[in-house]
């Protein structure tokens, strides 16, 4: 069977976006957009306190406020009072305790928004303050406060023996690495709207990552039965993994069932900070031992993650950081200990990168420190340990599929270096920091650090995340016309118009239709651990298969005079949970990528300018060129962020940077020239060969940037996000210490 | 309190609180929802809007403010499907992934290239210094003021 007509626009084709030209005229409807006749507003309140006790909440001032409808609490919550990916701990609303600062304690709906505001702020509640658990080791000792009244903080905890852990090396070097709490700051803030509707249910039209896992939480709360939840994804601005978790979907769903009127929140952004989840910040302690002649022999390594107040993804993200730790390279023999715990601090879960991110600033420090340990080049000491089709992690899993990662590292090193223009004499505005500074680039010193990593693509350790995809090919007006319909969700990446080529691939048809994503359909999994190409994609690519068959039985195009129809199920490959020693087939599959960064330090003033990042990623097969090279962008500057500028700075677990005036990310004067290179290798068993591409560069960006600042400054930075003072001496690196018992 | 603005041409009334913004009324009381909201201080440019042909940020202007004045948003750019060359270079160029800061940033280079139709990279990275993306790293929204100054003024060499 194969496609006769080959058509406009199909896969390998840099085509436009399906959802640009809206999108560039202002008229894409995102879900702060969404507007009903007769819809009220509803506004949140948040606790002040990052532990407390509730005595009692007064609501009747509230009730009484002008333009208010309803007030709820969590008492009110007529079904499951909890919610949550994993395990369902986080309260629908606090009931007898708050576990960190910003959880939702009570939410009213009224006429204007103002009024909704200022109906919170005549809600009274009595809180009784407790110890606040901020310090993730604290969180390990015996008497620390236990904040889910379990004999312990422990959200999970896992270890991987690989070979002989004991096995010994000619050369050991240590390392303490420690990475900030990343906000993964979509510009759409949280947004939705939910309708009442006749048969006692509710529709609700919100921005998300995965309709079903949110249709699958929010009933048991309203005490519905699933099929009268219906869900809706309505236009997302950026998710990056803050919308994987819930946050106003309940809250709007009980409101209107309550007064019968449509209900719409949109958060500010303030609240956004405290209404999602975060990247966990880490700590990790690893020993790296080689031979001489710079053979990897074995990694001990203590990976420890601040879970924040509920579970969320935090046992996945663990499970993650600790199955990459030793990077992509062989290594015979491993001890490997991951910790998530709880704390008041903001609750972490996922965001692009996974718990990849974190390993790779540890592991990679490791390689550049071994290095220069062993007097040899960072890049031949990591080309000689380098993956490749066949090796074995340290789970015991085989990596299957392909694995180009010294190609990768020989394709990074070997792009073009950025111009270097003398400090002295350049635009002001072309100096780290910028014009104004009292420096004019007398103590400008230039950095470049490489780094290598890998991330998983889809769900692991056991998890079924199939994607169903319906095509109905039929004839329109004179022409073959494909409508597809999933609920796959579009949060910007490109899935849309990814479904769009894979369609005119298969069926040979220019025009196609793209159905709204609900929850009518079979679940499409989530749009997150770069996945949608592969999963959606792939049943997109089954159903269009099933058609076609159709199709050829019918005598071709040209005999298509009845609609042809078929819904198909994409599985990716079965994997398995790891045992009590970390051994099993947890991945689906593997992506990697290498980094270069070029940086300057004003190593007076502790100011950084990033000149270039070069990114190498192995994307199988470029689906959409234009749009993976865009991916890799983008996600470079998330890593650039993290390792230079964003973090949620924590005093005992109170947020002091909710805002885009404390809270940083890269601006276009932050961001350097991003050069990639796309490596095609297809690989085997997936649609087209094409991985998953979304996460690679947020992986090897930041450990790789680290590593231009420590080559540019001599100084051993071990932290991200590195700030002035780290550069400058004024806060020492704290150096190798012993990890927790 | 009643506010008389013209917006894209065209005479408009809201009535609204003292304390709203302009932003809050272009999008609520006006129904233009091209101008979003991400920071509601001014750091982001996702509200720009010209106020009497200066580029501001919608969130931190007063309706009252906007009163008896000229007000072009991003919807004024685009008629009956016919888009100015600023829009169809960041569609081609792709410089739009989830689009959010899309229309700040279109009314922004617009403003851009109106003072100056042939930036320099610097002048470029200075001028949109105010305007958020958080998807596509920039490198793609640069190369889309290129290709727009040039189908702007072809004449250059």
């Amino acid at each position: 069977m194969s496609v006769n007509v080959r058509v406009r626009g199909g896969v390998g084709e840099s085509i436009r976006r399906v959802d640009g030209l809206p999108k560039v005229r202002g008229e894409f409807e995102y879900a702060s957009d969404l507007h009903w006749d007769g819809m009220l507003w509803g506004e949140t309140l948040r606790s002040p306190h990052p532990h407390a006790r509730i005595r009692s909440i007064e609501i009747e001032a509230a009730q009484s406020s002008p333009g208010v409808r309803a007030v709820i609490l969590g008492g009110d919550v007529p079904g499951k009072k909890t919610f949550g990916l994993d395990v369902q701990d986080q309260p629908v609303l606090a009931f007898e305790k708050v576990r960190y600062m910003g959880e939702a304690v009570a939410v009213v709906a009224a006429e204007q928004r103002e009024q909704a505001r200022e109906a919170l702020k005549k809600i009274v509640v009595d809180y009784e303050e407790l110890p606040v658990l901020s310090d993730p080791e604290r969180a390990l000792e015996a008497d620390a406060p236990k904040l889910h009244g379990r004999g312990t903080n422990i959200i999970r905890t896992l270890r991987i023996l690989h070979g002989n852990p004991d096995a010994p090396a000619d050369v050991w070097v240590e390392g303490f690495y420690e990475t900030g709490m990343q906000d993964q700051a979509p510009l759409g803030p949280e947004a939705g709207l939910a309708v009442p509707a006749e048969d006692g249910g509710v529709d609700l039209y919100v921005a998300t990552q995965w309709l079903h896992v949110d249709q699958e939480q929010i009933a048991p709360c309203l005490d519905l039965p699933i099929e009268k939840v219906r869900l809706h994804l309505s236009g997302v601005g950026g998710a990056f993994g803050a919308r994987e978790d819930l946050s106003m979907h309940i809250h709007a769903c009980l409101l209107a069932l309550k007064t019968r009127r449509p209900v719409k929140f949109a958060y500010s952004r303030q609240e956004s900070f405290h209404g999602h989840v975060h990247r966990h910040p880490f700590r990790i302690w690893m020993r790296t031992g080689a031979t001489r002649d710079g053979r990897l022999v074995n990694v001990q390594a203590r990976l420890l993650a601040d879970g924040g107040a509920y579970t969320s993804t935090s046992g996945p993200v663990i499970g993650n950081a600790t199955t990459f730790a030793v990077g992509p390279y062989e290594v015979p023999n491993a001890r490997l200990e991951g910790t998530a715990v709880f704390t008041n601090n903001l609750p972490c879960g996922a965001m692009r990168g996974f718990g990849a991110v974190q390993a790779c600033v540890a592991f990679e420090g490791q390689m550049d420190k071994l290095a220069t340990a062993l007097q040899m080049d960072p890049i031949e000491l990591r080309l000689k340990n380098a993956m490749k089709t066949g090796s074995v992690m340290p789970t015991g899993q085989p990596v299957r599929g392909t694995a180009p990662v010294a190609e990768l590292l020989r394709r990074c090193v070997a792009m073009p270096m950025p111009a270097v223009e003398p400090p002295l004499d350049r635009d002001p505005m072309r100096l780290p920091g910028g014009a104004g500074n009292v420096g004019h680039g007398e103590g400008v010193k230039q950095g470049v650090g490489v780094a290598a990593g890998y991330k998983n693509l889809g769900y692991s350790e056991g998890f079924d995340d199939s994607s169903e995809a319906q095509v109905r090919l039929a004839r329109e007006g004179g022409e073959p016309v494909a409508h597809v319909k999933t609920a796959g969700v579009e949060v910007g990446q490109g899935l849309q118009t990814i479904v769009t080529q894979i369609v005119r691939t298969e069926l040979g048809v220019e025009r196609v239709v793209l159905d709204p994503a609900d929850t009518a359909i079979g679940s499409a999994g989530s749009s997150s651990a770069s996945r949608q190409t592969m999963m959606t994609g792939g049943a997109v690519q089954l159903a269009c298969q099933a058609v076609r068959e159709q199709l050829d039985r019918l005598g071709g195009l040209a005999k298509l005079d009845r609609p042809l129809e078929a819904t198909r199920v994409y599985h990716h490959r079965v994997t398995r949970e790891m045992d009590e020693n970390g051994q099993g087939d947890p991945h689906v599959t593997f992506a990697f990528a290498a980094a270069r960064a070029v940086v300057e330090v004003d190593t007076d003033l502790g100011l950084v300018r990033v000149l270039q990042l070069a990114v190498a990623q192995d994307v199988g097969k470029a689906i959409n060129p234009q749009s993976v090279v865009g991916q890799i962008e983008g996600g470079s500057a998330q890593g650039l962020g993290l390792a230079l500028m964003e973090e949620i700075e924590l005093k005992d677990a109170k947020v002091r940077n909710a805002s885009f005036t404390d809270y940083l990310i890269p601006t276009i004067l932050d961001m350097p020239t991003v050069v990639s290179d796309l490596i095609e290798e297809p690989e085997p068993g997936v649609p087209f060969g094409a991985k998953g591409v979304g996460e690679l560069s947020t992986v090897v960006v930041p450990a790789a940037v680290l590593a231009a600042l420590r080559q540019a400054t001599g100084r051993e930075l071990s932290r991200v996000p590195v700030k002035p003072d780290d550069l400058i001496g004024l806060r020492p690196s704290p150096g190798y210490r012993t990890p927790p018992p | 309190m009643v506010i008389k603005v013209t917006v894209n041409g065209e005479a408009r009334e809201a009535d609204v609180w003292p304390g709203t913004s302009l932003l809050t009324m272009l999008r609520d009381d006006l129904g233009l929802y091209g101008s979003k909201n991400a920071c509601e201080q001014g750091e982001c440019g996702s509200c720009s809007v010209w106020l009497d042909e200066n580029l501001v940020c919608a969130c931190l202007v007063l309706a009252a403010q906007a009163n008896r004045r000229d007000v072009r948003t991003v919807e004024s750019l685009s008629h009956n499907g016919a888009m100015h060359a600023v829009q169809e270079a960041f569609d081609e160029a792709g410089a739009v992934q989830c689009g959010f800061c899309t229309p700040g940033f279109v009314v922004a280079v617009k403003d851009l290239l109106d003072r100056d139709p042939a930036p320099s990279e610097v002048t470029i990275r200075e001028a949109l210094s105010g305007n958020l993306c958080r998807c596509t790293g920039y490198e793609k929204i640069i190369a889309a003021v290129r290709l727009a100054a040039d189908r702007l003024s072809p004449s250059t060499p």
